[in-house]
């Protein structure tokens, strides 16, 4: 299937991306397009004006940046898994690069897309939220950050702007252990949930994938594991704070309970 | 229109496309190099796949504008002087097709996987062509294929 019609535009640089976004109200970047073609082939998305920021090259590194990590909006999937900084001091967000769709899809997609997108199935803003990691976007008005926290508003909403371009993502070095666990039916589907668990500064954190309508933060599980609770007894709290999907991959009974099980074998992951 | 120019196989080509044409279409259409195939409209069957500067992509899930001063290389390209590429004469000795029609996406695939990892394991292998559906053959004897491209003592 074919887009509809629209006008294309490479953009050189960052400002240059926002001035373009600025031209029709209808007008949406592409970074590595791997969700908006396919919404795109469908109908669902009719943007008139592409700004395509595909090679501002600048926006693709993974920087030392002191206690963090700085990633570029424009690092492809493909590249995040296979980084050694990542690899070494924030294992969790390459190894879950590596989980993403197929080889193809990790040679075309972007961390910047997977945020922007803020699709509750995806699987990096899961571990972003759990990470607590902060985003830095430019807009017309400059400079600004946003914590993953308030970051996911709704399903396929953000905090961004449509004249906003997302720059860079900071993660954590951690020094605890870390892990996502996703459960899907068969090889290269999304996931049909996954827990994303992070000890940290004492205490651990923990998100869901495909809970909700956004990424959300496992806070009574959270909570119980504060109060001394063992593995078993903290999972059982997943459902709290949580509305799941009813789909074909599943109803939202069975989400629930999956989101259990999935939680309590990576918590104990962590202290194994 | 937009004004393009990349190249396929080692040989240049200008082109005028529209934004909204994806590089599969410009690929099958407009240089009428139809070994790339459309199997799906999901971007998941991988019958697309092309490498795009030695990297296996879906082209169907990529714009032909966005191919701009790329090099690609799609199963037309991959023999030369009439010598099958090796990652082909594997698929071809190991009976890794029977249809046929996801053949040129796993063989680009595989090109690909192996230039990341020269050495995979059976494993590998399978998760590494997860892109890349098949309804004829059930899978074995592509896998196969890949071990025979690879080097690898082919299991009995
Ligand atoms: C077959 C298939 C399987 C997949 N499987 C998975 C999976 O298992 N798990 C998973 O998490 N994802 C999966 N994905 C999605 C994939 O990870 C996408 O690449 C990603 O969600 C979007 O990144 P992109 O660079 O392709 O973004 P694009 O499609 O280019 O953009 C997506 C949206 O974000 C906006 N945008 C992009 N970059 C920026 C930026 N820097 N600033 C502001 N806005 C921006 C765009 O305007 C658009 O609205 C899959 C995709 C496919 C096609
Ligand atoms: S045609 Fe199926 S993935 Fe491209
Ligand atoms: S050989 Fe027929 S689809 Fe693979």
């Amino acid at each position: 299937m074919i887009p509809a019609a629209f006008d294309y535009e490479l953009a050189g640089n960052i400002d240059e991306a926002i001035s373009l976004l600025g031209q029709s109200g209808e007008a949406k970047l592409i970074a590595g397009g791997h969700s908006l073609l396919p919404l795109m082939r469908l109908r669902f998305a009719q943007p008139d004006l592409l700004v395509d920021i595909g090679r501002i090259d600048d926006l693709s590194y993974v920087r030392d940046a002191g206690d963090s990590i700085a990633v570029g909006a424009m690092t492809r999937h493909a590249d995040v898994a296979a980084d050694p900084l990542l690899g070494a001091d924030c294992g969790i967000l390459a190894e879950t690069a590596a989980q993403i769709g197929d080889p193809q899809v990790r040679h075309r997609g972007t961390l910047g897309g997977s945020i922007a997108h803020a699709d509750p199935a995806s699987d990096l803003p899961t571990v972003l939220l759990a990470l607590d990691a902060e985003f830095d976007v430019r807009g017309p008005a400059g400079d600004r950050t946003i914590a993953a926290g308030d970051f996911f508003t709704g399903f396929l909403e953000s905090a961004l702007e449509p004249t906003d371009v997302l720059t860079e993502v900071r993660v954590p070095k951690l020094d605890g252990p870390a892990t996502y666990a996703k459960y899907n039916r068969r090889a290269q589907d999304w996931a049909t949930v996954a827990v994303a668990a992070v000890q940290r500064n004492g205490g651990t954190a923990l998100a869901l994938t495909n809970m909700a309508a956004t990424p959300v933060r496992a806070l009574g599980v959270e909570q119980a594991l504060a109060d001394g609770a063992d593995a078993a007894t903290a999972a059982a709290r997943v459902g709290e704070g949580t509305n799941p999907p009813s789909d074909t991959n599943g109803s939202a009974e069975y989400r629930a309970h999956l989101a259990t099980v999935l939680t309590r074998r990576a918590l104990e992951q962590l202290s194994a | 229109m937009k004004r393009i120019g990349l190249s396929v196989n080692g040989s240049p080509h200008e082109l005028e496309v529209e934004p909204r044409e994806l590089l599969v279409y410009v690929l099958r259409e407009r240089l009428g190099m139809t070994g790339t195939h459309v199997g799906c409209d999901t971007s998941s069957c991988g019958a697309c796949t092309v490498l795009v500067d030695g990297e296996s992509v879906k082209s169907c899930t990529m714009l032909g504008v966005q191919a701009e001063g790329r090099s690609i290389t799609t199963i037309e390209g991959l023999a030369s002087n009439g010598e099958l590429h090796p990652v082909q004469q594997a698929f071809h000795e190991q009976h890794g097709l029977q249809c046929g029609f996801c053949t040129p996406g796993f063989v680009l695939a595989t090109v690909s996987l192996l230039e990341e990892n020269s050495s995979p394991t059976e494993d590998q292998i399978r998760e590494g062509l997860e892109g890349n559906l098949c309804r004829c053959t059930g899978y074995h004897n592509i896998v196969r294929a890949v071990q025979a491209a690879a080097g690898k003592e082919l299991p009995a």
